[in-house]
C-alpha cells in the first residue's frame, strides 16, 4: 500500500503558504479593523478639501462656538461646530490628519533609517560597534523624551520641520533594539555563511540576505512608532512646545478647547476621540502584522 | 496473588481540535504489581506519555480521559477530586520526565525543590526533610550530598539534574513510579547509569515501575512486562520474554527487526526499517492502524480486528492468528 | 555577583556622563545665552557684561567642566528667571513628582500584574479578553487628553475630585491613575505572555507532579520566574513616567518637577531645564540598575556563575 506525497499531502489537507497567510490576516479582526481605519483616515486626510468647503484657517468672529450636530442650536454647514476663532471644526480635524500622518510618517522614516543602521551594524559586525551602539541607545532610553523634545523645540522654534527632525533624532532606540536582536538571530544561519563562503560583499550579504529576513520586524516597529510619533507630537503640541497655531494640530485643537472644556466638552472630546481612533488604527495594525507574521509569537 | 498496585482497563484520551476530535489513546488495559516493571514501547504520537500523564491525573484539561478502570491500590482514581489526586500524586505516585534540562525550577535551588517534595505530604520540619534530601542524593549516586542542596539547577549537568529528578520523584517513597522516556535526552554514557540506577532503586523499594520508551534494548535490560503501542492502541502485550522471543504483531516484529544484534548483524548489513507514516487519528477510525504500513496486510485488516491471546497474559491485536514465516 | 554589580555600575556613570554632556550642549544650541537673559532691549555693552559675569566667554568644554564639577556637589548654578540656585529650586518639587511616580507605578503594578496573571491563567476567557482591550485602549489613548477626559467627569460633572493642585491626597488620584494607566498595558502584556510561557514549562509539570496546589503552582513556581522581566519593564516604566509627569503635572497644575521643567522651558531657563534634564535621566539610571541588582537576586542564573 504504497503512498504517494501527493496523496500524503491530500490527507493532511494542506493549504498553500498564500492561502494560509489570506486566512490569517483576514482572520484577525484587529488587524482588518486597524487597516480599515487607517485607509479611512488616510482617505479623509487626502481628499480633505473635497470633503469639506471650509478654510480650515478662516476665522468667522461673528460665528464662534456653533455647537456639533447632535447638538441643539447646531449650524448644518459646520457639522462639528467651530471653535473659539469660528473655524470649521470639521475642516481643521480633517486638515489635523494631515498633520498627524505627515509627523507619524516622517518621524518614523527619519528614526527608522537611524536606528536600523545602527542597529544592523550593531548585530552584524558585533564588538566593538555592538558595545558602542549598546551605549547610545542606553544614553537616549536614559534621556526623557518629552522633556528633552519640548526643550529643543523651545529653542529652535516650532515648526512641523523642527518637531518632524526632533522626533526622528529621539525615537530610534526601538528601531535599533529590535533590528540588532532580529540580526543577531539570522546573522550566523547557514544561508549567510554560505554567502560568505561565495565571497560576497559585506554591503551585499547585509542587504540581500540579512534585510529580507528581518523586514517583517522592522515594519513592526515602523507601525508602532508611528503611533507613538503621533501622540509624542499630539502632546508637545498640547503643552503649546510643538507645532504652533494656527496650525490645525489635533494637540493644539485639545489644547485650545481645554479653556472651554468645563462649558463645551465636545470642543476636547472630537479632536481626543479622533487622536484615539488613529493611533489605535496604527497599534491594531502593528501589533496584528507582528502576529501574521510571526504566529507563534502570538499573546 | 496479590492485589495489583495499578489496574488499568479501556483507557481512552480524545483531543477536541478544530479539524475533528483526535483520538489519541484508544482502549489500553494493564495492570501492574509491586516490584514490577511495565515498560510502554511505542514510536513518537503512539500515545504512551499520554497514558502515564492520564494515570497521574496531569491531562491538560482540554483533553478527555475515561476507563472503565483506573484504580490504584484499590483507590479508584476516575472518582478523586483534583485534592485528592494532588494528594497521592507526588506521595503514592510520583514521575520523572523526559528533559532533565528544564524539569527542574530555575529559580530555586536543589534543596529547596527536593524537601518540597516531602514536606508537601508529610508534616516535616526543615531539618527532616533536609536530612531526607542529603539520603536520596546520596542514593541516586550524587557525591557531596550536602553541598548540592545549595546549587541551582543550571549549575548542574543533565545527568546530574535527572538524578535530582529521580531522588525527588522517591522522596515520599511512591509505590509507583513511572519515568517517561527519563533517558532520551542524555549522552549514551549516562543513560546506561541512569537506567542502572532506576531498575536498582526500583528492586530495592519494591515499587511498581512503568518506564515508557522508544528503545527496546532498554526494554530487554529491565522490563518485566511490555505493552507496545502503535497509533493509540495497544497492539501487543505480555511479558518481556514472550516479546522478545515469540512477538505476533507486525509492528513488534518490525521494531525488533530495526534493532542491531551483536554476532548475528553483520557489518554493512541493511538493519530493518518500517516504511510509511502513522495514519492521521482524527475523526472515526476503524481496523488496524498498521494496515498502510503493514507487509503482510489483507483487505480483512480495514474491518474489525480480533484480539488474540496465547498463554495467560500474552495478548496481541492482529488477523493473523500466526504471522506467515514466523516461528510458532 | 560583584563583577557583574561593577560593570552595571560602570556603566550607569558612563550613561550619566555622556547624557550630562548632552543637556549641557542644549544651552549652546540656543545660541547666545547672554542676550537671552539680558532681554530685548540691553545693548550690547549689557550683553558683554553678562556674559563675562556667567562666564560665557570661556571655551565651551570649560564651561561644561565647571558646571559639571558643580553638579556633582549640587550645585546647578542660578536660575535666570527665579535668581535662586537651581538646586534649592528643584529640590522643593521633587518631593512631588517622585510620590506621584511612586503611586502611579504602583498603581500599575497593582493592576497589571494580577490583570496579566489572571489573563495567562484562562487565554481566551472574558477576563482575558478585557485584560486585552484594556491595554489596548490604553496604549492608544493620548495621556493628556486622558487626564483632561478624567477631570470633565470627576471634577466638573460627579463634583468628586479636585481638578488641579497637589495640597491633599486627593489631589493626587487622578494624576496617578493617568500616569499608571500609561504603564499598565507594557506590564499586564508582558506578565500575561511570560505567564503562558512560564506555565507551559516542563517544571510547572514537575510541581503539578509533586502533588503541589494550584495556587502554589501559580505563586510560587510561575509567577517568581515569569515576574524576572517585569522588575526591569517596571524599572524603565518609572524611569519614563518621572519623564512623563511633565504631561501630567502640567494638566492637574501638580507643582512638581515636571511642572517646573514645563514654565522654565517657557520661561527659556536654561540651567533648570538642564538640571531637570539631568535629574530625570538620573532617575531612569538609577531605576535601571538598581532593577538589574533585583533581577540578580530573582534570577540565581546571573546570581551564580
Amino acid at each position: 500500500m504504497a503512498r504517494t506525497i501527493e496523496t500524503v499531502a491530500e490527507e493532511l489537507r494542506i493549504p498553500s503558504p498564500a492561502a494560509q497567510l489570506r486566512k490569517r490576516v483576514f482572520g484577525h479582526y484587529g488587524l482588518v479593523f486597524g487597516l480599515c481605519a487607517l485607509a479611512i483616515v488616510v482617505a479623509l486626510a487626502v481628499f480633505a478639501p473635497l470633503l469639506t468647503p471650509h478654510d480650515p484657517y478662516a476665522q468667522d468672529l461673528m460665528g464662534r462656538m456653533k455647537p456639533p450636530f447632535w447638538m441643539a442650536g447646531s449650524d448644518p454647514s459646520h457639522l462639528l461646530g467651530t471653535d473659539y476663532l469660528g473655524r470649521d471644526y470639521l475642516a481643521r480635524l480633517l486638515y489635523g490628519a494631515r498633520i498627524s500622518l505627515a509627523i507619524g510618517l516622517f518621524a518614523a522614516l527619519i528614526s527608522g533609517l537611524i536606528g536600523t543602521a545602527m542597529g544592523v551594524a550593531a548585530g552584524y559586525f558585533g564588538g566593538r560597534v555592538d558595545l558602542v551602539v549598546t551605549f547610545l541607545i542606553n544614553v537616549r532610553l536614559a534621556m526623557p523624551v518629552v522633556l528633552v523634545a519640548l526643550a529643543v523645540v523651545a529653542i529652535l522654534g516650532g515648526s512641523l520641520q523642527v518637531v518632524v527632525c526632533v522626533l526622528g533624532l529621539l525615537l530610534w532606540d526601538r528601531f535599533a533594539v529590535v533590528m540588532r536582536s532580529s540580526v543577531l538571530q539570522v546573522r550566523d544561519l547557514e544561508y549567510v555563511n554560505a554567502a560568505r563562503a561565495i565571497g560576497c560583499s559585506t554591503r551585499r550579504i547585509i542587504l540581500r540576505e540579512i534585510m529580507p529576513n528581518v523586514v517583517n520586524n522592522l515594519i513592526v516597529v515602523a507601525t508602532l512608532e508611528m503611533a507613538h510619533a503621533i501622540l509624542l507630537e499630539a502632546a508637545l503640541s498640547f503643552l503649546g512646545l510643538g507645532v504652533q497655531p494656527p496650525t490645525p494640530s489635533w494637540g493644539l485643537m485639545i489644547s485650545e478647547g481645554k479653556q472651554m472644556m468645563l462649558f463645551e466638552p465636545w470642543l476636547i472630546a472630537i479632536p481626543g476621540v479622533a487622536l484615539f481612533v488613529l493611533v489605535l488604527a496604527i497599534n491594531l495594525l502593528g501589533d496584528g502584522l507582528r502576529d501574521v507574521t510571526a504566529p507563534e509569537n502570538r499573546g | 496473588m496479590s492485589e495489583p498496585v495499578l489496574r488499568v482497563e479501556n483507557l481512552t484520551i480524545d483531543i477536541p481540535m478544530a479539524q475533528g476530535t483526535l483520538h489519541a489513546v484508544r482502549g489500553i488495559d494493564f495492570e501492574l504489581k509491586r516490584g514490577e516493571t511495565l515498560c510502554i514501547v511505542g514510536e513518537s504520537g503512539s500515545g504512551k506519555s499520554l497514558t502515564s500523564l492520564a494515570i497521574m491525573g496531569l491531562l491538560s484539561k482540554k483533553m478527555r480521559c475515561n476507563a472503565a478502570r483506573l484504580d490504584f491500590s484499590g483507590i479508584d482514581l476516575r472518582k478523586q477530586s483534583p485534592r485528592a489526586m494532588r494528594a497521592l500524586r507526588g506521595d503514592r505516585m510520583a514521575m520523572i520526565f523526559q528533559e532533565p534540562m528544564t524539569s527542574l525550577n530555575p529559580a530555586y535551588t536543589i534543596g529547596d525543590q527536593l524537601m518540597e517534595a516531602l514536606q508537601l505530604h508529610r508534616p516535616v520540619g526543615r531539618a527532616e526533610a533536609r536530612a531526607r534530601a542529603i539520603e536520596l542524593l546520596g542514593k541516586v549516586g550524587i557525591t557531596a550530598a550536602e553541598s548540592r542542596l545549595s546549587q541551582y539547577p543550571h549549575q548542574l549537568s543533565g545527568g546530574l539534574r535527572q538524578r535530582v529528578m529521580i531522588a525527588m520523584a522517591l522522596m515520599c517513597e511512591p509505590e509507583l513510579i513511572i519515568a517517561d522516556e527519563p533517558t532520551t535526552a542524555l549522552d549514551v554514557t549516562i543513560q546506561a547509569q541512569i537506567l542502572r540506577l532506576l531498575a536498582d532503586l526500583q528492586r530495592e523499594m519494591n515499587m511498581a515501575m512503568i518506564l515508557v520508551t522508544h528503545d527496546l534494548g532498554v526494554v530487554a535490560r529491565i522490563a518485566d512486562k511490555v505493552v507496545v503501542m502503535y497509533a493509540g492502541e495497544v497492539v501487543e502485550k505480555g511479558s518481556a520474554r514472550e516479546i522478545f522471543e515469540t512477538p505476533r504483531h507486525p509492528y513488534t516484529r518490525g521494531l525488533l527487526r530495526c534493532i542491531p544484534v551483536p554476532g548475528k548483524t553483520r557489518p554493512g548489513e541493511h538493519l530493518g526499517s518500517i516504511p510509511g507514516i502513522v495514519p492521521s487519528l482524527i475523526g472515526h477510525m476503524d481496523g488496524c492502524a498498521f494496515r498502510s504500513r503493514c507487509d503482510v496486510a489483507e483487505v480483512a485488516c480495514a474491518s474489525d480486528v480480533p484480539v488474540r491471546r496465547t498463554g495467560e497474559d500474552h495478548m496481541y491485536r492482529c488477523i493473523h492468528e500466526v504471522q506467515p514465516g514466523a516461528p510458532s | 555577583m560583584l563583577m557583574f554589580t561593577l560593570k552595571r555600575l560602570g556603566l550607569a556613570i558612563l550613561v550619566t556622563f555622556t547624557v550630562s554632556l548632552l543637556s549641557f550642549s542644549l544651552l549652546f544650541m540656543a545660541g547666545d545665552p547672554a542676550s537671552a537673559i539680558a532681554g530685548e532691549n540691553a545693548t550690547a555693552t549689557d550683553i558683554e557684561a553678562i556674559r563675562a559675569l556667567y562666564g560665557f566667554d570661556r571655551p565651551f568644554l570649560v564651561q561644561y567642566a565647571d558646571w559639571l564639577f558643580g553638579a556633582l556637589s549640587g550645585d546647578f548654578g542660578q536660575s535666570y528667571y527665579f535668581k535662586m540656585p537651581v538646586s534649592t529650586l528643584i529640590a522643593e518639587r521633587l518631593s512631588t513628582t517622585m510620590l506621584l511616580g511612586v503611586c502611579g507605578i504602583s498603581f500599575a503594578l497593582l493592576t497589571a500584574i494580577p490583570l496579566g496573571v489572571a489573563a495567562a491563567m484562562r487565554p481566551n476567557s472574558l477576563i482575558d479578553r478585557t485584560a486585552l482591550f484594556l491595554s489596548v485602549m490604553g496604549q492608544a489613548m493620548p495621556s493628556f487628553w486622558f487626564g483632561l477626559v478624567l477631570i470633565v467627569v470627576f471634577s466638573i460633572q460627579l463634583g468628586w475630585l479636585p481638578p488641579s493642585g497637589s495640597s491633599t491626597w486627593r489631589h493626587f488620584i487622578m494624576p496617578t491613575v493617568v500616569l499608571g494607566y500609561y504603564a499598565m498595558p507594557a506590564i499586564m502584556r508582558l506578565t500575561r505572555a511570560g505567564m503562558l510561557e512560564v506555565l507551559n514549562a516542563d517544571y510547572i509539570r514537575t510541581a503539578r507532579a509533586k502533588g503541589a496546589s494550584e495556587t502554589r503552582v501559580m505563586f510560587k513556581h510561575a509567577l517568581r520566574n515569569a515576574v524576572v522581566p517585569v522588575v526591569s519593564l517596571a524599572a524603565v516604566q518609572m524611569g519614563f513616567m518621572l519623564g512623563g509627569s511633565i504631561v501630567v503635572e502640567s494638566i492637574f497644575a501638580l507643582h512638581g518637577a515636571g511642572y517646573l521643567a514645563w514654565e522654565s522651558i517657557g520661561r527659556n531657563d536654561l540651567p533648570t531645564v538642564q538640571a531637570l534634564i539631568l535629574i530625570f535621566s538620573l532617575f531612569y539610571i538609577v531605576f535601571t540598575f538598581l532593577s538589574d541588582l533585583v533581577n540578580a537576586w530573582l534570577d540565581p542564573r546571573i546570581r551564580v556563575g
